[in-house]
């Protein structure tokens, strides 16, 4: 059998003791999009920070497997540098260290880690002035601290931009549509589609499904209570837009109470 | 027989008596007004004596480590080798240079260089000898003189004189070396007296370095004057060796529209004591305090500032910030006074510490005192780790735990440097911080 380039089993997670998620299964392979949606609450974020080796998270049960080899025993630089990437829900502000610094050290960590040169200066300058164009910010950007004063937007351009710089493998998105006008949202996916290829894989965390008539995804699960309750394909998400997710959570058995998806 | 516990010398007599026995030879003696201000300062140590615990002022100041360490100064500098010192110039710097060592200004060290017209620089006590009655007005006994101020004031053996006329602008900086000799257990008594006439412009870099280990203090005084409109940039940077306590005061005098910007930085030294006093006393007159202290192992840094505004509409700005890892201790008692009748002030105070390890301490204390009541007046204090989700941030981009520890650190500390104008200044003090904090790894355009 083919390996996939993430599987999931079985995976269960606490946070200061209280379980998160209670048993989640799921197999991603290259080349494709999966959307991870849910009620708030339900476990989503848990599952993306948990991939990119967020302290706090304690894994009780079960294994991930990225490429074949244990990505929990992983150390998040070195999952950065197999390919990983989260783009954060909260990009975090760093003061004192610039954006250009920040991009450089992170490209010639993960070039260093496959036996390839550093970029020199004037490479890696051309590639970044590139990329930035096609997540349209100002380069000036580039000489600002890391998110320093940056509004919502901005932040979330700036993960895109991270993102198509360092072209992982497996990209996570955790909500990276929350908080972002349409023109925003438009450019963030225009930045995502850009990475699309059959060795790349995507999973997007959202809440609605908004972003997935940009980001079109192969398959759509719901994760509720800590678990995947239904899986399927595009039409699930625009189910939900006009259905909400009570009907999913009652026929798994956990009971409505969320609220419209949209 | 059992033998009985020598008593020991009492460390206040024991001065004295040093001082009774050098005076004769001390700078300006037969100057019937330094004698007597010497002795007055001698009683006033004896009367004082050092800090005690309970005294608020010297709460964070391991004054038993001082008061071991004080000694009379030296009879003359000790050997040092002159590479050492050329080692220690700013790559970069275009400075007047003046070299002293254990106390005493050595020629042979120093490079001074042409200056302008209008511009004297002579050590303090070639100063004595040549122009006692200009030097006169500025050295005094301040009210309220600790223990240390009045010792420095009695034994004081040498220093700088930087005089600039009205108007005089020194274009390139006056660099002021102190360096210890392997030599003597001696204390060094220094003072500099800094003097700018109106309209006149200076920058004067004081560093401390480290050529040797030895167990010593330094007791250095420092009287700025600074007349209408003029403006002094002042560097203070400690990298002494790991066994030296450094106790220094500086007193600033502005008058109307003056400025003044410190940049106080102390990386190296056992025990670093630093008070700044500045009264602002013409009105629009501007003083910057800024500073760093990055500090390891057992390293003692406490620092304190004190700003009077006595006048209508000047305005102070002040940021100090502390790295302390190991054992180290760092403190901040900043107090700023808002005298009747100084409408209009605007100051701005705030003091952040980062704790690199649970056993590190910060203390810090911003004091406001305010009399008037059109004021515009800050501060603000904070004692915290490095933040884990910024950690956290930049390991998920591939770098490693210890070069994204290191890179916090640093983008912690460096926005302090950042306000140096003098670029081979701060490029040097950005590296040696890399230099502590990297490990020697590549942080080319970190800020």
């Amino acid at each position: 059998m083919r390996t996939m380039l993430l599987e999931i089993r079985n995976l269960h997670v606490s946070v200061e003791g209280k379980p998160i998620l209670r048993g989640i299964d799921l197999a991603v392979d290259a080349g494709e999009v999966h959307a991870i949606m849910g009620p708030n609450g339900s476990g989503k974020s848990t599952l993306a920070n948990v991939l990119a080796g967020r302290e706090g998270y304690e894994v009780t049960e079960g294994e991930v497997l990225y490429k074949g080899r244990n990505l929990l025993e992983m150390a998040p630089e070195e999952r950065a540098r197999e390919g990983v990437f989260l783009a954060f829900q909260y990009p975090v502000e760093i003061p004192g260290v610039s954006n250009v610094y920040l991009l450089k050290a992170a490209v010639n960590a993960v070039r260093k880690h496959r036996g390839l040169p550093e970029l020199d200066a004037m490479d890696f300058l051309k590639l970044v002035k590139e990329k930035i164009r096609l997540v349209r910010m100002d380069e000036q950007f580039l000489y600002r601290s890391v998110n320093e004063g940056f509004s919502g937007g901005e932040k979330k351009r700036n993960e895109v931009l991270q993102m198509t710089v360092l072209e992982p493998t497996l990209a996570i998105l955790d909500e990276t549509d929350s908080g972002l006008d349409i023109d925003a949202l438009r450019i963030v996916s225009e930045g995502v589609n850009s990475l699309r290829s059959p060795e790349r894989a995507f999973l997007v965390v959202t809440h609605y499904q908004r972003l997935l008539d940009y980001i079109v995804p192969d398959k759509v699960h719901v994760l509720a209570g800590g678990r995947i309750v239904r899986s399927g394909d595009r039409t699930l998400a625009l189910e939900l837009e006009k259905r909400g997710y009570g009907w999913v959570l009652e026929e798994a058995g956990l009971g409505a109470g969320a609220g419209p998806a949209a | 027989m059992s033998a009985q516990p020598q008593p020991r010398p009492d460390p206040a007599e024991r001065l004295a008596a040093a001082f009774r026995e050098r005076r004769a030879r001390l700078p300006g003696a037969g100057l019937a007004w330094l004698e007597a201000l010497r002795e007055q300062a001698l009683e006033r140590f004896r009367a004082a004596g050092l800090p005690a615990r309970g005294d608020e002022d010297w709460k964070y100041t391991d004054v038993r480590a001082l008061a071991r360490r004080l000694a009379p100064p030296a009879a003359g500098p000790g050997p040092v080798a002159e590479d050492a010192v050329r080692a220690l110039a700013f790559e970069g710097l275009e400075a007047h240079r003046i070299v002293l060592v254990d106390g005493f200004l050595v020629p042979g060290l120093s490079a001074l260089g042409a200056l302008p017209e209008g511009v004297t620089v002579m050590g303090l006590a070639e100063a004595l000898a040549r122009e006692p009655q200009a030097l006169a007005p500025w050295l005094r006994l301040p009210e309220g003189a600790d223990g240390f101020t009045a010792l420095n004031l009695a034994f004081m053996t040498d220093g700088v004189w930087l005089r600039v006329a009205d108007g005089v602008a020194l274009e390139r900086p006056l660099q002021i070396v102190h360096l210890r000799s392997a030599a003597p257990e001696a204390g060094a008594h220094l003072r500099h007296v800094l003097t700018l006439g109106a309209g006149a412009r200076a920058t004067v870099i004081e560093t401390h370095a480290a050529t040797a280990e030895a167990d010593v203090l330094d007791n250095l005084g420092c009287t700025v004057a600074l007349a209408a409109g003029a403006a002094l940039d002042h560097y203070v940077v400690r990298e002494s060796g790991a066994g030296l306590c450094h106790v220094g005061r500086i007193d600033v005098r502005q008058e109307a529209g003056s400025r003044y910007v410190s940049h106080n930085v102390t990386l190296g030294g056992r025990l670093t004591r630093s008070a700044i006093q500045v009264e602002l006393a013409g009105e629009g007159a501007e003083t910057h305090l800024y500073g760093a202290y990055v500090v390891g192992g057992r390293q003692q840094v406490d620092n304190h500032t004190r700003i009077e505004h006595r006048t209508a509409g000047a305005v102070s700005r002040e940021l100090y910030k502390g790295v302390l890892d190991g054992r180290a201790r760092g403190a901040f008692t900043g107090r700023v006074v808002v005298h009747p009748g100084a409408q209009r002030t605007d100051a701005e105070q705030a003091n952040h510490n980062l704790l690199l390890s649970e056993d590190a301490e910060a203390d810090s204390r911003p004091q406001l005192e305010i009399y008037a009541d059109d004021v515009k007046c800050s501060h603000g204090s904070t004692v915290g780790e490095l933040d884990e989700t910024s950690l956290f941030y930049l390991r998920s981009r591939g770098i490693d735990a210890e070069l994204a520890r290191s890179l916090l650190v640093y983008a912690f500390a460096s926005d302090v440097l950042e306000r140096m104008a003098l670029e081979p200044v701060r490029v040097q003090l950005e590296r040696r911080l890399t230099a502590v904090l990297l490990a020697g790894r590549e942080a080319e355009g970190v800020i």
